[in-house]
Order: C-alpha cells, then sequence, then structure tokens
C-alpha cells in the first residue's frame, strides 16, 4: 500500500497506540478525582501538555486539550469574536471548512466579514488583510498552512504590521491561526508568530483521532464554547480524553524528533521528485499538466497537481486499484461532488482535477516511484475513455 | 401466565381490493408483511380476526410497532390503542390520556400559536354485548370525560379527532386519532420486478412506487470500478436497506460494468455512449431478472428529465430488452420526485457525493433522437453476448434487511 493522503489522515505510530492502550489500560481514572488514580491520570495529562507545550516553545499553561482541530479553531474563533466587543472579522479565503463556516455562521449571528481574496500563486498577501482591519474588528484568522496547496500564508508578517501599526481601535484585533497542516511538519512557534491562539490536531502528526490542543497566549480573551466541569482552565468543560491527550503528547514529541533528524528536508525532496516525474509521466497525454500553484513558499508535505480536461473521481479510484491512496478535487460541482471553494478562489478552471498526494516522514523513495508508475498507468487507461466531444 | 401485552394497533385497508375476486390473497399477503415489519419486537404478533388486522405488542414497543407498520403497503391508515379492562372508569381514564397524547403530536400551525383544540367525537362500539352500557350511551359518557378534562369541543359531523372505543371480551381498546400509512396494494400481489437501481435521488422513488402497486422488488446496481468507488457502492445499498424499511426490496445485485463501458466507450460513436449503455444495461437486466424470477424491469427513467431522456431513446433503450420496463416517474417533475424521496427516507444518502457509472464517461452532447438501428450497427462492432455473460458471472447478490 501506497499511502500518500497525508494531508487528510496520518498512520498513528507505533509508540502512539502503545502509549494510548496503556493509558486506557493503567489510568482510566477522572483525572479530577480526589483519589490516587485520579492523579495518576491528572499525571500523564499533565506530562502530555508539556510535551505538546514543548513542541510549541510554549509554557504548559497555555495548551487547551480540545475533541480535535475543527474544535479547537472553533474555540480560537467563536471563542475570541464572542469576547471581543467588535463585531468585525478578517479571514482569509483559503481557510479550512472549520474556519471558513465558523466565520460564516458568526456572519449569520451579525457579524461583518472580510474575505481575503487569494492570489492564483494560493496565497494571500499581508498587505490585502491588514488593508481589512478596521477599528472593530474582533478576529483576524489566517492558516499557518494551506491544506490543498500547501502554501505558507504570512502570518507573521501580517502579526508585524498589526503590531507595528497604530492601534486602529481600543484593543489590537485577536490573530487566530489554524496550524493544523503545519504543526509537526514545521517548527511552529506561536509567540514568535504573534499569534494569539493557534490550533492544531493529533491525526495529522501520526496521533489518535478525536483530539486536538489550542495554544492561547497568556491574557488572551477567550469565551468557552460550552459550560460545565471548567476542566482545561474552564475554557473546554469535558473530562480530557486523557489517552487521547497523551497520544497527542506522544506523536507531538516524535515529530519534533522527527524534525531534529531532517524529516522535513527529505520529505521535501522526495515530494519535488514525486511532482517532477508525476509531471513528465503525464505530461504526453494530458496537455497542459502542471503544478496547481507556484512561485509561493510552501510545506514540506504537499503535492498539488492540476490536471486539465480530466475527471478527478475516476482518476483517485484508478489510483486506488494500483493500491495507491491520495486525493482529488475540482473547482466545478460535479455531477454529484461540491466545488472545492480553495480551488475556485484561486482561479482553477472548471474542467480541470486536482490531484493532491501529501506525504509524511513514513513515505518513502519507493512510495514515490510506485505513485509515479501508478499516476501513468492510470492516465493511460482512463484518458482514451474521456476524450470526448 | 404471560403478561398481557398493554396496546394494540388496529390497521385499515382500502375497500378498494376488498372487493375483487383476490380478497383473500390479499388480505393474506399483507398479513404476512406486517408480521415481516414487527418481527423482532418481543412478544409482537399479529391477529387477522373476520376481516381485520390487529398487531398486539407491549405497551414500550408500541410507537416503534406503529412506524414500521406504518410502512407497510396496502395499509390506509391505523391507531395506537391501549387495552384496558373493560370498565367504564378505565376506559374514560385512558380515553383522556390518549386525547393529551394526541394533543402533543397535533401538528401546530407555527411556533407560538396557541394551544391546538381540536374538536373531536368518540365512536364506541361493544363487540361484547355483556356490556352494561349500550354503546352510544358509552360514546357520549366518555365524550363528557374527555371535555371536563380538555375543554375540548365535541363536533359529531365534521370532527378533527376521533376518539374509539372498542370493548371485546378481552378487553377495551381505547385510542385517539389515526395515522396515516401508505396505501397501495401488498407487496408481492403483482409479483416481482427488477429495480435499476442507481445512487441517484429517482431510482429509489422509482422502486418505492413500484412496490407501492404490489411489486416485490430485487435491484440490480452496475458498478464501474476502479473508477467508481467503493462509497459508491455502499451509498446504493444505504439506499436498499431504506427500501427494504418499506418491505419493498430483497436484495441487490452487484453487477461489474466497466469493461462494457470500455468497449462502448471505445466503439467511437460518443454522441450514442448514454443510449448503448443504457441498452446494455437492460441485458443484463434481463438475465439477472430471470434469475431471479423477476418479470418487469422498474427504471426512474423520465420523460426529458435531461436531455437524453426522449421518446426516440426510451424506444432505442427499450428494444434491447425483452422485459416489460415500468417507469414509475416518467411525467413526475423534479420537484415531484424529490418531495417523495424526502418522504421515502432515501433524499440525504442519495445527495451524498459520489459518483455513479451513469455520471462517467458521458458526452457533452448526448444524442436525443438514437435509433436502435444506429445503436445496433456500433453494437456489431462489440462482443455483446460475451459482455452480457461476464458481466452476469462477476454478479454479486448482497441480500439486505431494514
Amino acid at each position: 500500500m501506497v499511502y500518500l493522503d497525508n494531508a487528510a489522515s496520518t498512520r498513528p505510530a507505533p509508540e502512539v497506540l502503545a502509549a494510548t492502550r496503556a493509558v486506557e489500560e493503567a489510568f482510566f481514572a477522572n483525572p479530577a478525582s480526589a483519589h490516587g488514580l485520579g492523579a495518576a491520570a491528572a499525571r500523564a495529562l499533565e506530562a502530555a501538555r508539556a510535551e505538546v507545550a514543548s513542541a510549541l516553545g510554549a509554557e504548559t499553561a497555555e495548551i487547551v486539550f480540545t475533541g480535535g482541530g475543527t474544535e479547537a479553531n472553533a474555540l480560537g474563533l467563536l471563542g475570541a469574536a464572542r469576547a471581543a466587543r467588535g463585531r468585525h472579522l478578517v479571514v482569509s479565503g483559503l481557510e479550512h471548512p472549520a474556519v471558513a463556516r465558523t466565520a460564516e455562521r458568526l456572519a449569520a449571528e451579525g457579524y461583518e466579514l472580510s474575505v481575503i481574496a487569494p492570489t492564483p500563486a494560493g496565497v494571500v498577501r499581508a498587505a490585502d488583510v491588514v488593508a481589512a482591519i478596521r477599528p472593530d474588528t474582533a478576529v483576524v484568522a489566517l492558516m499557518l498552512v494551506n491544506n490543498e496547496l500547501g502554501t505558507l500564508q504570512p502570518v507573521a508578517e501580517v502579526a508585524q504590521e498589526l503590531a507595528a501599526a497604530p492601534a486602529r481601535g481600543p484593543r489590537r484585533p485577536h490573530l487566530h491561526v489554524d496550524a493544523v497542516q503545519a504543526f509537526g511538519l514545521l517548527r511552529v512557534r506561536p509567540r514568535a508568530l504573534g499569534a494569539d491562539t493557534l490550533a492544531l490536531s493529533a491525526h495529522k502528526v501520526h496521533g489518535p483521532k478525536g483530539v486536538g490542543a489550542l495554544w492561547v497566549r497568556a491574557g488572551a480573551r477567550l469565551e468557552p464554547l460550552w459550560d460545565g466541569g471548567k476542566q482545561e482552565r474552564g475554557l473546554r468543560s469535558g473530562t480530557e480524553n486523557v489517552p487521547g491527550c497523551v497520544g497527542l503528547g506522544r506523536a507531538a514529541a516524535l515529530a519534533v524528533a522527527a524534525q531534529d533528524a531532517g524529516a522535513p528536508a527529505q520529505i521535501e525532496r522526495e515530494r519535488d521528485r514525486l511532482e517532477r516525474e508525476c509531471l513528465a509521466a503525464v505530461s504526453a497525454l494530458i496537455p497542459g499538466a502542471r503544478l496547481t500553484v507556484t512561485g509561493a513558499p510552501r510545506a514540506p508535505h504537499i503535492a498539488s497537481l492540476a490536471l486539465p480536461g480530466f475527471p478527478a473521481e475516476p482518476l483517485l479510484h484508478a489510483l486506488e486499484a494500483r493500491d495507491v491512496y491520495a486525493s482529488a478535487g475540482s473547482a466545478c460541482a460535479s455531477r454529484t461532488r461540491g466545488p472545492s471553494a480553495v480551488l475556485k478562489a484561486i482561479g482553477v478552471d472548471d474542467r480541470t482535477a486536482v490531484l493532491r498526494f501529501s506525504l509524511a516522514r513514513t513515505t518513502t523513495p519507493d512510495d514515490v516511484d510506485a505513485a509515479v508508475d501508478a499516476l501513468r498507468a492510470a492516465v493511460l487507461e482512463i484518458s482514451p475513455l474521456v476524450r470526448i466531444s | 401466565m404471560e403478561s398481557p401485552p398493554q396496546s394494540v394497533l388496529l390497521c385499515r385497508y382500502g375497500e378498494l381490493f376488498l372487493k375483487s375476486g383476490n380478497r383473500k390473497r390479499f388480505e393474506s399477503m399483507l398479513v404476512n408483511n406486517v408480521q415481516a415489519a414487527i418481527a423482532g419486537l418481543p412478544g409482537a404478533r399479529v391477529e387477522n380476526p373476520h376481516g381485520r388486522i390487529l398487531v398486539r405488542v407491549a405497551d414500550a414497543d408500541a410507537e416503534e410497532a406503529a412506524a414500521r407498520v406504518g410502512r407497510v403497503f396496502g395499509l390506509v391508515s391505523l391507531s395506537v390503542a391501549r387495552v384496558v379492562a373493560a370498565e367504564e372508569t378505565a376506559i374514560g381514564d385512558a380515553a383522556v390520556a390518549a386525547t393529551h397524547a394526541a394533543l402533543e403530536r397535533w401538528p401546530r400551525a407555527r411556533t407560538g400559536a396557541p394551544v391546538p383544540s381540536p374538536s373531536f367525537r368518540v365512536d364506541a362500539n361493544r363487540a361484547d354485548k355483556s356490556f352494561p352500557v349500550p354503546s352510544m350511551e358509552l360514546g357520549s359518557r366518555v365524550g363528557a370525560r374527555v371535555v371536563a378534562a380538555t375543554g375540548l369541543r365535541v363536533d359529531l359531523h365534521a370532527a378533527d379527532l376521533h376518539i374509539g372505543v372498542e370493548v371485546t371480551s378481552r378487553g377495551a381498546f381505547v385510542y385517539a386519532g389515526t395515522r396515516a400509512a401508505p396505501g397501495g396494494l401488498p407487496v408481492g400481489v403483482s409479483g416481482r420486478g427488477l429495480l435499476l437501481l442507481s445512487g441517484g435521488i429517482d431510482s429509489p422513488v422509482a422502486g418505492w412506487l413500484a412496490a407501492k402497486r404490489g411489486l416485490a422488488l430485487d435491484a440490480i446496481y452496475f458498478h464501474s470500478p476502479p473508477f467508481i468507488g467503493e462509497k459508491s457502492k455502499d451509498k446504493v445499498l444505504t439506499l436498499g436497506r431504506i427500501l427494504a424499511r418499506w418491505g419493498a426490496l430483497r436484495s441487490v445485485t452487484v453487477v461489474p460494468f466497466t469493461d462494457a463501458q470500455k468497449q462502448l466507450r471505445d466503439a467511437r460513436a460518443a454522441e450514442l455512449a448514454v443510449v448503448l449503455y443504457r441498452r446494455m444495461m437492460m441485458r443484463i437486466a434481463d438475465e439477472i431478472a430471470d434469475g431471479l424470477g423477476a418479470g418487469a424491469l422498474v427504471t426512474g427513467e423520465n420523460l426529458g428529465q435531461v436531455a437524453s431522456q426522449t421518446v426516440e431513446n426510451l424506444t432505442a433503450i427499450e428494444a434491447a430488452s425483452r422485459h416489460v420496463i415500468l417507469r414509475p416517474l416518467v411525467t413526475y417533475d423534479k420537484v415531484e420526485t424529490t418531495d417523495l424521496a424526502r418522504r421515502i427516507g432515501t433524499f440525504e444518502t442519495s445527495i451524498l457525493p459520489f459518483d455513479d457509472c451513469c455520471s462517467l464517461f458521458v458526452p457533452r452532447h448526448p444524442a436525443t433522437k438514437a435509433r436502435a438501428q444506429d445503436a445496433e450497427k456500433v453494437e456489431a462492432d462489440v462482443d455483446v453476448d460475451g459482455l452480457v455473460a461476464a458481466a452476469v458471472a462477476g454478479a454479486e447478490r448482497i441480500a439486505v434487511t431494514s
């Protein structure tokens, strides 16, 4: 099996599976319980918090565990908007639905929403973001790495300009950063970025599903999304998912170790080779095959190929038949599948399939070779059938 | 001694087929279908005393049983009655409780509307003539209890809510209100058909309508791996299970269609592709239908919904089949079909974003006036019999249950 859909989800690391299983068995008590078993669970939880904090170069008190990346984004965006006076939001046009649709919900609740259009290179310009800010802007939300294209967004630049500019209102807007696709592959330093909240997810970095975290800068104003037992400093009530949190902690520590060992550069090398060889393999049959975006800095793990005149879904299944797993999208609503807002926003043509391979540190050179071969064969199989009118 | 079930569903069926010569057969089919619908509910059983169908069921299961029996074709309506002691006070208490429950369910025009206050009447009768109060008198006494408890108004001629009391030697049945059942004919009385089921909105609705006319169904689904994914197949099986909830469907036969599609696509008659695919589907369906004992094919085809659905094309498609092709949706507007899909419960599944083979390799501008002889010319260069045989050999039949 050649699994190149790591931006969707990753295979949990064996160390993560062992750790979560051990916690399920040994530390099943409620970390809030007053007895010794509860204390043991709480210690495991806090050790995990320290591992996540360490991976971010942050304080343990700044980490709030959540039920995944979407929830972390909701807490960061909704929580900050509801805690602020202002009723205006600035959101990039490249955001994941976790942020984009949450912003739309706030707009339905009466907030004004400015969506910053990206360039064809797949980035938003910092100047465009800053220009949209008003005295009543409550939150600016910007992702660090786009999940469909892999492009890096100018988060630090936006934060610097926000800090340098003369205050336009009583309070600087809250800067929320979706780092779900960045965490683990890049060195993410939320304080240095100038973020107020930063969201991450465990299952994108070889951790378990259903757990994530929100880094919250000390002093940031945030309303909880719901109320209850006041766990996680009252920001996320509900008994903590101790095994999940421990799994996230392990995954974070492993990711840092892999970064130190040079994994990102190796992933990037294989990604670049994959892109080169895929385009060479299909260019004869698909005139105009190209990288979906060029000219912007990118995270190391995402390869996005634009294939004009090609159907996305059959291609995906033809790859699957060769035991290669990727993902695909298009800018048009096909008969049944909705369009990708991001591809539409950067101007990808309606009749172009966009094929995404996403790598991980588990990806081998053989995987890349196999993917190139599979794509060549799949395109060869399908192209006589799609050359229609 | 077995503790007595506390509720009974009083099922009503149409007068229509009672008058026909087929009454006995229809009725026993209907009883069987009701029986199948309540299978698995502990202690639930069907009784069929002199021309009606009663379902006895534990009180706690009554709502579930009513929902299931409410999906049995051939039934027109049903009432959920409490079984109480044949004694006036108990009957009055039960009538008041049933009325309160009916008011809870009563449709409210919009939020903020005042508490509903339908008019009502009580219909009482005594199958057990040893009961001391005459029917008319019992009805008016129960009515007085309901008025005292709820303040509702009696209207003997145009009541909104019918309260029923039936006194039998084994206790009294008391209910308030009736629930609609789908009507139609009991599934099975019209024989068996084979439904061409895709993942779309139309074909499950077509199957439901055919079943409503008494046709028991199996389905055939044309799968085109690797171009179509596993999720598309799962989606069709989910649709099959929803139809099975209505007692309409027994199985889905998954037929590999990739080779046929490839070869017909390669035949360099792009604008005929849709007609060629569908003619091939009909031939394969013919063979599968024979194996299942189905006498008709059922499709979701419509007149004019998409460009290729013309009288000419339907004629060319039909010419490839040996069976009668039933097209229940032929005259439906999309909006009518969609409304029905929502009622049946297939809509949410049908709109899931997975392609089916009908969306694959189709031309942008399909022929609208295909003729069978044009299709035959193209098919002459293709091993039609071989493709049909290979598809049938690769077919996998999957039983579906609700």
